[in-house]
């Protein structure tokens, strides 16, 4: 299997507004496939269809050669699909540590047992430990999430999809409001994974998605508009006239 | 250690109530101590759901009602000697008809739950309200165990060794089974499948894209939380001796939440004291006054005004902990 995403013909409409224009889009096996697009193109609305948050009106989602067009989201999860949010989703009165326990609980099973003690559960708390020792969020495992700042928060969001073991990752905009340090630790975090997982990044940061991308799609008005490499993508002129032109500027 | 001290003070105290109300000569002090027990395993129910796991449900008491209404059905039916349905035989054992109270109204709960689990918000809200006034206007109507005048049991259910017919005894009866009952609570409310509803409490998108298919872990939540409601309910019917439509009206359900929001949302100790602090302020201030109510919603609305975690919240503020 060389494609562990493959969408064919995806479309969302939102009353008149159609949001999801008839997308077909593969990411490879081991890749970082980027997609970028200006602001209210529809990015998010993919990757919510994609992780069967949202339900497509029409189309196709294989994961790994198998489709899960109509699977409820939990049961994608558990078939490797993982995802961040652009807006960080955390459960706020946890602490870092009990965030990420809770997502290798999740994933581990045994998740309706009544009479064990959770604290108890030395793999799960193993496991986590482990996550956060490679991370930056080490010394702040005993914070309650609501207290992380932004690049905390967004650090968290990615470990806590991470704690579930994708094949394939959907990072919605994993940058959005970082500063310049924490977007260099970001980008060196992904970079990281390379080769671990596939990843599909949705990202506004052009130097980051230069740096990470093996290929890139440009999504306009819901429709991809083209695919290709950075070198490819940075000389098309529609993408000049779409995108770029007027981010540079 | 410091864990253990509050559950070992709170069974002292309920232990040495009928003691203390033999004293003072005050039996109704038993009496109260007692519907505070009951009240604060029905409010511990709710406080699952509703602090734990975020559901408002505005429809609790109909599951201890239910749990009340099964004592008394099993009971008319022993009495008489007539089969429920021409199929299964009435009973007055208490070990008999506690399981049964908290599986019938566990059903009440998985379909109830199953029908409104899907919605969210004020919707949950009105839908559980709903269903609990169907139950409420269902009792009304079945005359055959005495409509809106309810089922009077002349004994409370039996146990085996016990003297029932002593008061004191169904009394400490009641604190063991509340004592079981909150140990058993704790266990849940620390456990894995815990740690997953206190999750969908927070985000429950989150827990989606955790792999974690919510509705069911609500679902369960809700069973649990409607099988100790009809525990309470059970016992109540045996401690009044009487059960009747009032037990399941909506204000009861408004109640158990007023209990739970008292003591704490989401603190296992938070219903207990909850249930104490609406009961003793009912008991004293009716007292005085028979608009006590008003008195209780000023009471209440300066808690939840000033206080942000309830009488819980309050005392750990006052310590200067976190919570
Ligand atoms: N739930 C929704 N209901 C109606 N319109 C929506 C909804 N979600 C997104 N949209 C609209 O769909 C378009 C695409 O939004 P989105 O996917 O968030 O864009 P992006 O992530 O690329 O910025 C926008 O015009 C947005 O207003
Ligand atoms: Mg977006």
């Amino acid at each position: 299997m060389t494609e562990i995403l493959r969408i064919e013909g995806l479309q969302k409409r939102f009353g008149g507004l159609v949001a999801t224009d008839n997308v077909t889009l593969d990411v490879h096996t081991g890749e970082i496939h980027a997609l970028i697009g200006p602001n209210g193109a529809g990015k998010s609305t993919l990757i919510n269809q994609l992780c069967g948050e949202l339900r497509q009106d029409a189309g196709v989602i294989h994961l790994a050669g198998r489709d899960i067009s109509h699977m409820p989201a939990h049961e994608r999860v558990d078939l490797g699909l993982g995802r961040t949010f652009q807006v960080t989703s955390l459960l706020e009165d946890f602490t870092v540590r009990e965030n990420v326990g809770l997502a290798v609980q999740a994933r581990d099973g045994g998740n309706f047992r009544v009479f064990d003690r959770v604290t108890a559960r030395r793999s799960v708390w193993e496991e986590t430990d482990h996550l956060l020792a490679g991370s930056l969020l080490n010394d702040r495992r005993d914070s309650r999430a609501a207290d992380l700042s932004h690049g905390e928060k967004k650090q968290l969001e990615l470990i806590l999809a991470l704690a579930t073991q994708p094949r394939l990752l959907l990072l919605d905009e994993p940058m959005a409001g970082l500063g310049h340090v924490e977007t260099q630790q970001m980008i060196e975090t992904l970079s990281g994974l390379r080769g671990e997982l596939s990843m599909l990044l949705v990202e506004h940061d052009m130097e980051a998605v230069f740096a990470l991308a093996d290929r890139i799609s440009v999504l306009v008005y819901g429709q991809i508009i083209m695919t290709g490499t950075a070198d490819e993508v940075r000389s098309d002129p529609r993408v000049r006239e779409a995108y770029l032109g007027t981010e540079d500027a | 250690m410091r864990k253990l001290i509050l559950p070992v003070l709170l069974i002292a105290i309920f232990a040495l109530m009928p003691l203390i109300a033999e004293l003072v000569g005050k039996n109704a002090l038993m009496t109260l101590s007692a519907r505070i027990l009951m009240y604060a395993m029905a409010a511990a129910s709710l406080n699952l759901i509703l602090g734990y796991g975020g559901m408002v449900s505005f429809g609790h008491a109909a599951y201890f009602g239910v749990g009340a209404y099964v004592v008394g059905i099993l009971y008319s039916h022993w009495m008489s000697e007539v089969p429920i349905f021409g199929l299964f035989p009435g009973s007055n054992q208490l070990l008999v008809t506690l399981p049964i109270a908290m599986i019938v109204s566990g059903l009440a709960a998985l379909l109830i739950g199953a029908l409104s689990l899907r919605t969210g918000g004020v919707q949950f809200i009105m839908i559980t309200l709903a269903f609990a006034q169907m139950i409420f206007f269902l009792f009304v109507s079945l005359t055959a165990y005495g409509g809106e005048d309810g089922i009077i049991i002349r004994r409370a259910n039996a146990v085996p060794g016990l003297n029932m017919r002593d008061k004191t005894t169904v009394y400490y009866v009641i604190l063991v089974v509340a004592v079981l009952y909150f140990a058993w609570l704790w266990r849940v409310v620390n456990s894995s499948f815990g740690q997953v509803l206190k999750g969908i409490r927070q985000n429950e998108r989150r827990m989606e894209a955790m792999g974690i298919a919510t509705f069911r872990y609500k679902l369960y939540a809700f069973v649990l939380a409607g099988m100790g409601a009809g525990l309470a309910g059970a016992l109540m019917a045996n401690f009044l001796r009487f059960t009747s439509p009032d037990m399941m009206h909506w204000t009861k359900s408004g109640e158990l939440i007023i209990m739970v929001i008292l003591g704490g949302l989401g603190t296992f100790f938070g219903p207990i004291l909850g249930a104490a602090a609406f009961l003793i302020l009912e008991f004293y201030l009716a007292d005085w006054t028979e608009h006590w109510q008003l008195g209780l919603g000023i009471i209440l609305l300066l808690v939840v005004l000033f206080t942000k975690g309830g009488i819980l919240g309050a005392v750990d503020r006052l310590k200067g902990g976190r919570q």
